[in-house]
């Protein structure tokens, strides 16, 4: 009997076939995806990573709802070009939070995994409304709406919630004040940012858009863009500790 | 109780076993024992309680969120089950639920409507999707056209674009054709009677939900995996629908084989549904809120939704359209496929090795190199298979190679398998790290992207679309052959306009990222490089239109087949069955 005519019983029963093509495709990703589980190296140990503040939360969703994945990347390769015109090589530690990643796959703009701190926020601000007025030639699109936008603060604190539940080390109380936190990051002048601080030490504090009337999608979004890959302290990386 | 027409039978609904094992027997055993008295029949009571249920959840939903898109969606999935619920009963008391008979004078009674309803649903997704895809294409060459407005700026056009050709297009094709060609080669009617309506409208009422939720801002920001959790859980019913429908069929199979692209599309809805569970694990922030969080985070839901996105490729655009090479070409030349065992190995090694190419996506990133570098050696051995499923393929024409200059047909199928060829080896490249370093990021992925979308999803999908319509609606044979050359030239030379400029594009653009000038400084700013890549933007919108002009000439090449071709004399010279692989 010929090995052709044994292929027979996938050819004859249905479920055998079907039992045939999940053996098939599960290999590739068992052996692909459960590694990055537990291999330890996976991950590399740094100084510095923190989950994201609720505004930055906020705003890395206004990012992902807008769709910016689809032109800027968020991960810098370890080549010549790439770290002199982004900076340091991403690890992976530093999207350790991100749900989803966003490292995207096309760089129709420039690279953004360390654009915080790079502009002003003024300069962040114009170039979202009309990205020509800063860069003539762009040919990104405008984000007036974003001004206007008041910011929600509709079940923030399930979003911190949910997190949690993953392991993202928010505390109780962090969970708790998710909402007056929200805002405070916005507003350096009100009494709530000072418990802010305490409970988030070492985030900026700014008025972001430069609306002090009020908080809005355009603070979340830049607060999130100003903080974007400035977490780990890379004079205290170990490059050869964490080598894979 | 309904009044209306006197004596009714009491609504029964049979327990004890369940209902998708019974479908399947209990039509036969009706008919043969001829019963008068008109039960629910389990499978209109079975669907009837789930589209409640799923009614009753989205009202509540609807009624208590603060998110005025879920409300929205979640009445829009309520009324439809309603008005699903609304069909069944209606069929009932008018007594139009008898269940249709298995066979007509010994020949089997395919239930084409659904298929009729996924032909036309294709059709017009492709037109939206490829239009869509133009007004993008020009976006990027003259941003204005953004228009500063949410709801059509490039961030949610360009998903709104992506998911109507693979989803919206080519799932219709993908569930038109496997319903044609599983009814075709296994001779037996597809099963149930609400059953393929659910699967086809279902789908299409998931496409809606999930196009009109990225114009509104909900997406989960995976690519090719932006439908947010309720839509994921929507198509998730409907998949299951699907493949148990599609496997009903298969089990009422009067052949003891089954049919070689059946495998294809088991293989296609199997691995979807592997892929959609896993890629989509998420939770919502509330049910009352449009926005979840993805159980993967960074760099492993890196890994996971390149496995899931190499693979969407994989099984849905390569395993689903290989199942409509095996079938139409095959039955558009007249010839049998070309080699039994070819079939065979093709299949294996195709699901086997595509899994692990995934993470070719992510060289050089922060996703550990052993994965990466597993994924490149898997896509390069992934060239084989593939060039052995379009040796199959292109062979299949032997004997037959004249009927390329006649029918333009067969030719558009030709060239989508010559495509394929093509794709499949420029992948393999492209996944070399060296070679990935420069094509990364760049316009080249959407060159080589769109050489397969285009070349060979679309025109096998085309060239599927050109035989089912004249198969469908009994007629001898298209309106007008020369329009399809019309098509063919047009779309063709739009193909090659749009590869050439992403070629070129992609290629300058990867190599001023890298460029250094005589100082050792970069040569370029970033914003440089984007001011080279206009006169191509603008080179790729034109071919994208050229090709969406080729789809309009065959929307009314089969409008007009259907009103004005001539009809097929009898049922009986119909399309013969095929037989299945031997």
């Amino acid at each position: 009997m010929s090995a052709w005519k044994k292929h027979q019983i996938f050819e004859k029963n249905s479920l055998i076939l079907i039992i045939g093509i999940v053996i098939m495709i599960s290999i590739g990703g068992l052996v692909e995806i459960v590694p990055l589980y537990y291999l330890k190296s996976t991950i590399e140990k740094t100084e510095g990573m923190r989950p994201y503040t609720p505004l930055e939360l906020v705003g890395r969703n206004i990012y992902v709802r807008e769709g910016c994945y689809a032109c800027h990347s968020q991960q810098i390769r370890p080549m010549r070009d790439e770290l002199e015109r982004y900076g340091n090589y991403s690890l992976a530690a530093e999207s350790m939070y991100d749900r989803p990643f966003q490292w995207g796959s096309k760089r129709t703009g420039p690279d953004l995994a360390r654009v915080g701190g790079k502009y002003s926020d003024e300069w962040q601000r114009d170039h979202l409304i009309n990205p020509r007025s800063v860069s003539p030639t762009s040919v990104m699109p405008g984000y007036p709406f974003l001004m206007d936008a008041k910011l929600s603060t509709i079940e923030i604190e399930n979003h911190l919630k949910v997190n949690a539940l993953y392991g993202v080390p928010y505390s109780e109380e962090q969970i708790a004040n998710a909402k007056v936190d929200l805002l405070a990051q916005a507003e350096p002048d009100s009494d709530a940012a000072e418990a802010f601080e305490e409970r988030y030490p070492d985030v900026l504090i700014r008025d972001f858009d430069g609306n002090a009337k009020e908080v809005t999608e355009m603070d979340a979004l830049v607060a999130y863009l100003q903080m974007l890959g400035t977490l780990v302290d890379f004079s205290l990386y170990d490059e050869k500790a964490n080598l894979r | 109780m309904y009044q209306g027409r006197g004596n009714l039978p009491p609504i029964e609904l049979r327990s004890g076993s369940p209902i998708w094992t019974n479908l399947f027997t209990l039509y036969g055993a009706n008919i043969m024992g001829e019963r008068k008295v008109r039960y629910l029949s389990l499978e209109e009571g079975g669907f009837s309680l789930l589209l409640l249920a799923v009614a009753i959840f989205c009202l509540v939903i609807a009624g208590k969120t603060w998110d005025q898109v879920l409300a929205f969606h979640t009445a829009l999935i309520a009324l439809a089950s309603l008005a699903g619920i609304f069909f069944i009963f209606r069929r009932y008391f008018d007594g139009n639920n008898t269940p249709a008979p298995l066979e007509i004078n010994g020949k089997p009674n395919y239930n084409m409507a659904p298929v009729k309803f996924a032909t036309w649903a294709s059709v017009f997704w492709g037109i939206a999707g490829f239009t869509v895809g133009v007004i993008i294409a020009s976006q990027l060459a003259f941003p204005a056209l953004n228009f500063d407005l949410p709801w059509i700026n490039f961030g949610r056009l360009r998903p709104l674009h992506t998911s109507a050709v693979i989803f919206a297009f080519g799932g219709n094709v993908l569930i038109a054709s496997s319903f044609y060609v599983v009814q075709r080669t296994c001779q037996a009617r597809l099963p149930g009677s609400i059953a393929p309506w659910f699967v086809v409208l279902g789908y299409n009422l998931f496409i809606v939900v999930a196009g009109t939720g990225y114009l509104l801002g909900v997406t989960q920001g995976k690519e090719y995996a932006e439908p947010e959790w309720y839509a994921d859980w929507l198509l998730t019913i409907v998949w299951v629908g699907y493949l148990l429908t599609f496997l009903g069929s298969i089990w009422r199979r009067k052949e003891s084989h089954i049919y070689v692209a059946n495998w294809f599309y088991l293989a296609f809805i199997v691995t979807i549904a592997v892929l959609h569970l896993f890629n989509n694990a998420s939770l919502p922030v509330s049910i009352y809120s449009t926005k979840s969080y993805i159980v993967w985070s960074g760099v492993q839901d890196a890994m996971v939704q390149w496995w899931y996105g190499h693979n969407a490729v994989g099984f849905f655009l390569t395993a689903g359209f290989l199942a409509i090479m095996y079938y139409f070409i095959p039955k558009r030349a007249e010839r049998p496929v070309y080699s039994y065992r070819l079939s065979i190995v093709h299949f294996w090694a195709l699901i086997f090795l595509y899994i692990w190419a995934g993470p070719h996506h992510l060289h050089y990133t922060s996703l550990p190199q052993w994965a990466s570098t597993l994924g490149m050696t898997f896509s390069i051995i992934l060239w084989m298979p593939s060039w052995g499923g379009m040796i199959n393929g292109l062979m299949t024409l032997s004997g037959a190679w004249d009927k390329l200059r006649t029918d333009p047909v067969l030719r558009m199928m030709v060239v989508s398998v010559a495509f394929y060829g093509m794709a499949t080896f420029e992948g393999p490249l492209m996944s070399i790290r060296a070679v990935n370093g420069l094509s990364h990021y760049t316009d080249w992925t959407i060159g080589h992207v769109h050489a397969g979308a285009l070349g060979w999803v679309g025109y096998i999908s085309f060239g599927a679309l050109y035989c089912l319509v004249p198969w469908l609606y009994h007629k001898k044979s298209l309106y007008s052959l020369r329009l399809v050359n019309w098509h063919f030239w047009i779309s063709t030379l739009g193909i090659v306009f749009y590869i050439c400029a992403m070629w070129v594009s992609g290629i300058m653009q990867g190599l001023m990222w890298r460029a250094y000038d005589s100082l050792g400084f970069l040569e370029y700013s970033f914003i440089e490089t984007v001011d080279a890549m206009y006169p191509f933007y603008v080179m790729r919108a034109f071919g994208g239109l050229l090709f969406l002009a080729g789809a309009l000439i065959m929307v009314y090449n089969l409008i007009m087949t259907v009103r004005v071709g001539e009809a097929v004399e009898s049922e009986a010279a119909g399309q013969p069955a095929m037989a299945p692989a031997e």
